[in-house]
């Protein structure tokens, strides 16, 4: 999952928990049994966490583009040198 | 939203987080049903009216309890607990209550009974000051919910009078 998919899959969550709950809520009330409400729920939740919870290809429409390979070989990691050693002047 | 494991007990925890607010609702629409229940108590014999050796009076009654309790359940009642007591006073305590009889209604159809008992638990005073005693039978019902908030109510009949001298 990439971070869009992350708040993407977070938010869907919230939002499907809360609705199945209130969903849930009025169905039992209005049929007057307290266990309808506790099965629409527990379905909702059961379907909610099949939504959210694995990394479908739709949570990573998009993904990071990591540096290519061939680029990496181009720019090399700087050498760690005695002036950097010095960590009190400098502030990163 | 970093991992499966993430992701799986972030969705557990709010879904348990939904659930006590709906179960908080549910308790809160206890209070828009208003009940009207009735009760009605007979007591057919006086079985023996004695004074134990210890000092004590103790008398042995035999009532009728019919009642409707219906309107007291709603979608969020597991049960309700339902005694009559008797109640009176005397020079020692203001008010003296005895259990003379409990029972549990599970359901609303069990709601409308009548029964024809003996006392099930020992109508014992302390002392001796039951001879020609004015008492109230009193109906005290709880009723228990699912989830939520417990209520208690009773009904209050007057009139009952013990016998002048022992039997």
């Amino acid at each position: 999952m990439d971070w869009q998919g992350q708040k993407l899959s977070e938010q869907l969550m919230q939002i499907m928990l809360v609705a199945f709950g209130i969903i849930g809520f009025i169905t039992g009330y209005a049929l007057g049994s307290f266990q309808t409400m506790l099965y629409v729920y527990a379905a909702g939740v059961v379907i909610t966490s099949l939504i959210t919870i694995p990394d479908w290809p739709f949570f990573n429409r998009h993904p990071l583009n990591w540096l290519d390979a061939s680029e990496v070989e181009k720019h090399p990691k700087p050498q760690n040198t005695n002036a950097t050693s010095k960590k009190k002047a400098s502030k990163k | 939203m970093h991992s499966f494991a993430y992701r799986a007990n972030a969705l557990l925890t709010f879904s348990l987080t939904v659930l006590a607010l709906m179960c908080a609702m549910a308790s809160v629409s206890d209070n828009f049903n208003s009940p009207s229940p009735t009760s009605q108590v007979q007591v057919l014999n006086i079985n023996w009216f004695q004074k134990k050796p210890d000092g004590d009076d103790e008398v042995s009654l035999t009532l009728n309890v019919s009642a409707n309790l219906q309107s007291l359940f709603t979608w969020n009642t597991k049960q309700v607990f339902v005694f009559l007591a008797a109640e009176y006073e005397t020079p020692k305590n203001a008010l003296n209550q005895v259990s003379l009889w409990d029972g549990i209604i599970p359901s609303k159809e069990y709601a409308v009974f009548g029964i024809h008992t003996n006392s099930k638990y020992r109508f014992i005073d302390q002392g001796s000051n039951l001879r020609g005693k004015d008492f109230n039978l009193t109906l005290h019902w709880h009723v228990m919910p699912k989830t939520g908030k417990m209520s208690a109510d009773k009904i209050v009949m007057t009139g009952f009078k013990l016998p002048d001298v022992y039997r």
